[in-house]
């Protein structure tokens, strides 16, 4: 070939680059769509839900500590009462309980399965944890109430609704989250490490417990603050269980109610920029923050896994 | 490759009685599922010598190195046949603690496995697993294995350091110390300088020689050179044959089958 056609071919963009081209600007569009969703869900959840402190002037403090939901009236000194402590704490306490029932449980399903019996683990565990992913959150509830309920009033008394009820129902939903990723946490563990605590004579038991757990640790944390997070985001199974009442909750078997669960009943019953309406909205926003918050923690335990 | 006759062997027998033998295989074989990888090699290791395994990749140095404290036995689908002989018992039975004998033989593998703890705890992790708690006695412990390992006076000053901050060779030398901290009767060590650099290679090899004082060492390397300079004994393995057995300056100067001839000479492997 001659100099100058040798030339030509380098200054004129090929196919092949002009398919990368268009691959990168489609690629590169998707991502832009999906952050155009995101960031205005995210703008139009906040500009409803900080209506309630800058256009009905309530105070965030108040809102944040107040006891008493009742958005459609005002207290004696003419303030509206809207106070979301009884949620906010409803909220946390389900999901601190599930995560506490749900870990050892998790863990010690996943030592099975990666550690003790991989081939049954495969076999059978595995396709049932799957099959608990895919059961829809209505069945939950639908079990819970026909089921956990009724067991809860035998044997602790009362109505059967409550927070107890709630942690149930929601550790058998989130199980099978943090169990996955426990196994995932522990397979990532490099084989060598195994080998050279067995190579000291160490047994299987203190392998798992000494080296295992402890190298995957950050691993376990993340996949119990994943599964906090998918606790803490439920409604419907929650909202069937938990009896909704609007009450800071004394013990753990009387009705109570979480953010999600006021936000499905009051949802259809007021009208858009009422102050009711937007009251909603502010605990939507809050429901918001807090897998923003849980993300950020999951992300920093992953930072400090990685360094190790 | 060139085929080569694989019934013509050289096996030196060791048990004439003017040698100690600290271990010995007798017609060991292993399978991993239908494949067997070692066909029945029958090897006697002296006592506080250092025993080189050699052989082209594939030959089955390593995975008969690891049958020998039963590391295989976590590998599903492995079968180990044969015995294999330490202080007058078959330590490839079922009778056998598997956890209590690799207190006897310990291990140090190819890529330095540390854990992700401090340097300290490191070495104290299976004495303490053992049962041993006392301050004073596991500080000594650190001290002695570190300084055995030559490791001592470059970490001497922060124990508690993470042993992933060390270097490769650093690292290596830390799990040789790991290793004797239980005080092991025979160590193994699977390719342990593959990774490092040359100069950490000659400490590691330092190292070895001094270890040979107190313990019977058998290693298993792709470096002729290293195997000539350290050893004492060599077997030559080929396809999961052992095919020579002699003092490492025979097999090195007068090979007696060809096989191990033309492997010495660079000719295959």
């Amino acid at each position: 070939m001659k100099n100058d056609d040798i030339r030509a071919s380098l200054m004129k963009r090929s196919r092949a680059a002009k398919n990368e081209r268009f691959g990168k600007t489609l690629t590169g569009l998707c991502i832009l769509i999906i952050i155009t969703v995101v960031v205005s869900i995210f703008f139009f959840v906040a500009s409803k839900g900080l209506a309630t402190f800058f256009t009905n002037k309530v105070n965030l403090w108040k809102f944040l500590t107040g006891t008493i939901w009742n958005p459609g009236a005002t207290d004696a000194q003419g303030n509206p009462q809207v106070g979301a402590l009884p949620m906010i704490v409803g909220s946390f306490a389900v999901t601190f309980l599930a995560a506490i029932v749900a870990t050892p449980f998790a863990i010690g399903a996943a030592v099975f399965m990666t550690e003790i019996s991989p081939k049954i683990g495969r076999k059978v565990l595995q396709p049932v944890i799957e099959l608990l992913v895919g059961i829809p959150s209505v069945v939950y509830g639908f079990i819970g109430l026909s089921v956990v309920v009724p067991f809860v009033r035998r044997t602790f008394g009362g109505s059967g609704f409550g927070i107890l009820s709630g942690t149930f129902v929601l550790f058998v939903m989130i199980l099978p989250t943090v169990t996955s990723m426990t196994i995932d946490a522990l397979n990532s563990v490099p084989r060598n490490y195994r080998e050279a605590s067995l190579a000291l004579g160490a047994t299987r038991w203190q392998t798992i417990y000494k080296v295992v757990l402890r190298a995957s640790t950050s691993g376990i944390i993340t996949a119990i603050v994943f599964g906090m997070s998918r606790a803490f985001g439920e409604a419907l199974a929650v909202q069937m269980v938990i009896g909704n009442a609007m009450l800071l909750p004394g013990n753990l078997i009387s009705p109570a109610s979480t953010l999600t669960s006021v936000l499905t009943m009051g949802m259809g019953n007021s009208v858009m920029g009422s102050l009711s309406n937007n009251a909603l909205w502010s605990l939507a926003l809050l429901l918001l923050i807090m897998p923003l918050i849980f993300n950020i923690i999951i992300r920093k335990i992953a930072k400090k896994g990685a360094i190790r | 490759m060139e085929k080569y006759d694989r019934s013509d062997r050289y096996l030196k027998q060791l048990d004439d009685g003017q040698h100690e033998i600290a271990l010995a295989t007798k017609d060991l074989h292993v399978s991993y599922g239908e494949k067997e990888a070692i066909h029945g090699v029958s090897l006697d290791f002296e006592r506080f010598k250092i025993t080189a395994l050699i052989g082209a990749s594939g030959s089955g140095k390593s995975t008969y190195l690891r049958s020998l404290n039963r590391m295989n036995d976590n590998i599903s689908g492995t079968k180990v046949t044969g015995q294999i002989m330490y202080r007058g018992l078959d330590v490839n039975s079922n009778q056998i603690d598997v956890y209590e004998m690799r207190k006897h033989i310990g291990m140090v593998f190819q890529q330095p496995n540390p854990f992700a703890k401090s340097i300290y705890d490191n070495i104290t992790f299976a004495p303490k697993r053992h049962g041993e708690h006392h301050k004073k006695v596991l500080d000594e412990m650190v001290e002695t294995t570190l300084k055995q390992a030559g490791l001592w006076d470059q970490v001497k000053d922060d124990l508690k350091q993470s042993a992933l901050a060390l270097s490769g060779g650093q690292q290596q030398r830390l799990c040789i110390a790991r290793a004797i901290a239980m005080k092991p009767d025979i160590l193994l060590l699977d390719e342990p300088a593959s990774v490092l650099d040359p100069i950490s290679t000659a400490t590691l090899e330092d190292t070895l020689l001094q270890l040979k004082e107190n313990y019977t060492i058998i290693i298993v390397t792709h470096n002729m050179q290293q195997a000539a300079r350290v050893s004492d004994y060599t077997a030559f393995f080929h396809l999961g044959d052992a095919l020579e057995y002699d003092e490492t300056r025979k097999i090195f100067t007068r090979p007696k089958i060809k096989a191990t001839e033309d492997y010495v000479s660079g000719h295959f492997g």
